[in-house]
């Protein structure tokens, strides 16, 4: 186990005091009796669990930070359940930890004070659905992938996908992105109310209860207070969606570069053309052979863009070849489209599996994803610095990018036994983020502060702001008990 | 020209619980041109597959009261094959027909979203869910006397007959069929499109025509009568050991070795 302290003190930011021990580790919960009963009593017999293996895997998510558990884990199956279970450990001074989908790359629901972990995905029904005003509204248990199958009779879809099968209201907690945001936002634009369920059980909606508006001026802006909160200001129970038209058209396009310049120059000058992409994805070229090898793909092992576009046919059409003009202009090469269905999921799939395929260049590997975004104009310069760094070093970390909204993740793919590579990882990962703060970027586009950013996200705010945060977490939940030890240290 | 059969008569013979079927019709008179294929789509309403099915308290069915409704998968996939070979140009009519309660009309508007031209609705009052009993295509072919092709994973035309592949239990089938012909449709046969909103405001507009199923001199009498429903056995919580003795002495107790 040597190695995973190692890494979870690198991953520790200074000025936190380092853990010796994980709490919880094949130790039972270290709850009163008396409290496991209450919480029984709260959510129903069938709906507590102690056991390790159940805490262990709550304990952890996507990223590699290491699992955390809680003390105990419920299934709450209603907001009056989630209610009570804060009540009481609010009472009790427990910290509670929600658990949607476990999908997090930031150790989001690790437990390093241990407490109460709440999973809610038991709370799985779409409620209120109003196709002609396009707004549905989610519990925590229903994924993306869910909602778009119960609303395809409807013609309408979410389009936020941040590749994996995620919760939505955990998406929202995380102020989650994807391939799409480009042309249809990010969590933040598409949240219009939720339910949240403060540290002492009182239950509120952030817009007012049952609101659906597309616009509003009225008060402060809470429900983006709580998009992106990431579990630390209370436990989202509803998120209310916006909707979209399922796209008459989709046409996929890949296209080659001579070099990440040209292929950055080419995004730039498409989002400034004002052309509605849909998705607009790099790979660079140590990513592209991953997924060549991965996919059983043969595109060029070079600099590559993969393009979406929707719309009517005419428009699609339109659209295609204005970005197939600006590639030209930069050198670009083999401009494939598809329409087809098939062939398209193909080409998506094998960009949706980077993660994967980069982990399988070296089998065994464990893999540390970046986030960082910058303003666009400066995302060539960044991209290459970050490129030359990586080829300094001596890990591996293929590029991949959302790079219409600025956002690109390279995945450092280290051998976790070695903790020459664990340390390099670690400094790559850090020059990455400070690399972005100096040209007026941000440490996390998409992922989340979590556990390992939160210095980061004190130099990217400075004092003053970052009191302004400390001050909200303190009027919100004021014996820290919601998430602690993320976002915002106490 | 019409077939054979008239039309009505054809309708009024689906009147068994599932339908899963994609038929062609062809017009007598025009027995050398492929292109005026007529397809007729039989597109069930059903829970939504992604529902957790409850057991009603006294056993009587399932609930269906206030549970999400949808196009059953199977007459999704059907509509697809069908609406990708009008695209072909080797059909020139989509006809989506169901037998069902006033919501049916619903699944036949997602129908005519999807691209079907017109819409029939036989209205068949009771409950009605997915049995699962996978025969309303064999007895159509039946009784209609027309050669079929069930699970069908791939469907192509080959001069005057269709070429289907089957999945079976032991693998893939390719049988040829001469049309008029009945095809039922397998998980794998395509990727149904989800309808856009330019199709569903056009679908509002293309007729459904509606039926009673006396209006054909059908008796729905059922023939059949559900006795009981009931949940599967509750799963019984497993027995740790502490040693191979142990767990062999059980397995023996319990008859099992």
């Amino acid at each position: 186990m040597n190695f995973l302290r190692l890494v979870g003190a690198l991953y520790r930011p200074t000025g936190v005091i380092s853990r010796t021990y994980c709490p919880g580790a094949t130790e039972s919960c270290r709850l009163s009796d008396s409290l496991v009963e209450a919480l029984s009593a709260a959510v129903g017999l069938k709906n507590i669990s102690t056991s390790y293996a159940v805490r262990e895997q709550h304990g952890k998510d996507e990223s590699y930070h290491e699992p955390q558990p809680a003390d105990v884990v419920v299934w709450p199956e209603s907001t009056n359940a989630v209610s009570k279970v804060a009540t009481i450990c609010y009472d009790n001074n427990v910290p509670m930890i929600p658990f949607g989908t476990g999908t997090g790359l930031e150790s989001g629901v690790s437990a390093p004070r241990g407490g109460v972990c709440l999973n809610l995905t038991k709370m799985d029904q779409v409620l209120d659905l109003h196709p002609e005003d396009f707004d549905v509204s989610v519990q925590p248990g229903v994924t993306r992938n869910a909602l778009n199958s119960y609303l395809r009779d409807t013609g309408l879809w979410f389009p936020v996908d941040p590749g994996a099968d995620a919760s939505l209201c955990g998406m929202a907690a995380t102020s989650a992105s994807g391939t799409n945001a480009v042309r249809y936002g990010t969590m933040r634009e598409n949240v219009m109310n939720m339910e949240v369920v403060l540290p002492d059980g009182t239950i509120i909606n952030t817009a007012g209860k049952d609101r659906r508006t597309k616009k509003t001026a009225a008060g402060y802006n809470l429900t983006n207070i709580y998009v992106g909160s990431e579990g630390t200001l209370g436990i989202i129970t509803k998120t209310t969606l916006r909707l979209y038209g399922i796209p008459e058209t989709i046409m996929a396009a890949v296209c080659s570069f001579p070099s990440v310049q040209a292929a950055v120059d080419t995004t730039v000058m498409t989002m400034q053309s004002g052309i509605p992409i849909a998705r607009i994805e790099f790979l660079d070229d140590v990513m592209m052979d991953a997924c060549n090898k991965f996919g059983g793909l043969d595109y060029p092992v070079a600099p590559t863009l993969f393009l979406e576009f929707h719309g009517s046919e005419k428009n699609v059409a339109d659209q295609a070849e204005a970005v197939a003009e600006i590639a030209q202009m930069n050198e670009g090469s083999d401009f494939q489209m598809a329409s087809d269905p098939a062939q398209r999921k193909k080409l998506w799939s094998a960009r949706h599996n980077a993660w994967y395929a980069g982990l399988a260049l070296k089998p065994g590997s464990k893999g540390c994803a970046t986030d960082v975004c910058v303003p666009i104009s400066r995302l060539p310069e960044v991209i290459v610095e970050t490129k030359e760094d990586i080829s300094k070093s001596s890990l591996i970390g293929p590029i991949v990018g959302h790079v219409g909204d600025g956002n690109f993740h390279s995945l450092l793919i280290i051998d976790p036994d070695d903790p020459a590579q664990i340390e390099e990882a670690h400094v790559l990962h850090e020059r990455m983020a400070r690399r972005a703060l100096a040209v007026g970027g941000t440490c996390t586009g998409e992922h989340g502060i979590g556990l390992g950013k939160r210095h980061l996200l004190r130099e990217e705010m400075g004092e003053g702001t970052f009191n302004v945060m400390k001050a909200l977490k303190h009027a919100l939940d004021p014996k820290n008990i919601m998430n602690p030890e993320k976002v915002i240290p106490v | 020209m019409w077939p054979i059969f008239d039309y009505g008569r054809f309708v009024s013979i689906i009147s068994s619980s599932d339908v899963y079927g994609v038929v062609w019709m062809r017009s007598l008179a025009q027995l050398h041109k492929m292109a005026n294929l007529r397809v007729l789509v039989g597109v069930k309403r059903v829970i939504d597959y992604a529902v957790k099915i409850r057991v009603k308290p006294d056993n009587s069915g399932v609930v269906t009261d206030g549970v999400k409704h949808s196009m059953n998968p199977f007459c999704e996939i059907a509509m697809e094959e069908a609406v990708r070979l009008k695209e072909k140009k080797l059909a020139k009519e989509i006809i989506a027909v169901s037998c069902g309660p006033a919501q049916a009309q619903e699944t036949i508007r997602t129908a005519l979203a999807m691209g079907a031209d017109r819409g029939i609705h036989v209205e068949v009052t009771g409950k009605s869910i997915d049995g699962d009993n996978n025969q309303t295509g064999q007895m159509t072919a039946a009784l209609l006397d027309w050669p079929q092709a069930t699970f069908a994973s791939e469907v192509t035309k080959e001069n005057d007959h269709l070429k289907v592949v089957r999945e079976i239990d032991g693998g893939l089938e390719t049988v040829k069929v001469t049309l008029p012909a009945v095809i039922t449709a397998d998980l794998r046969l395509n990727e149904p499109r989800y309808a856009t909103l330019p199709n569903i405001m056009k679908a509002k507009k293309k007729k459904i025509a509606k039926h009673k199923a006396a209006d054909f001199g059908v008796d729905l009498t059922p023939t059949l009568e559900v006795v009981g429903v009931e949940d599967p056995p509750v799963r019984q919580a497993g027995q740790k050991v502490e040693s191979t003795e142990e767990l062999v002495a059980k397995l023996k107790d319990s008859g099992v070795v």
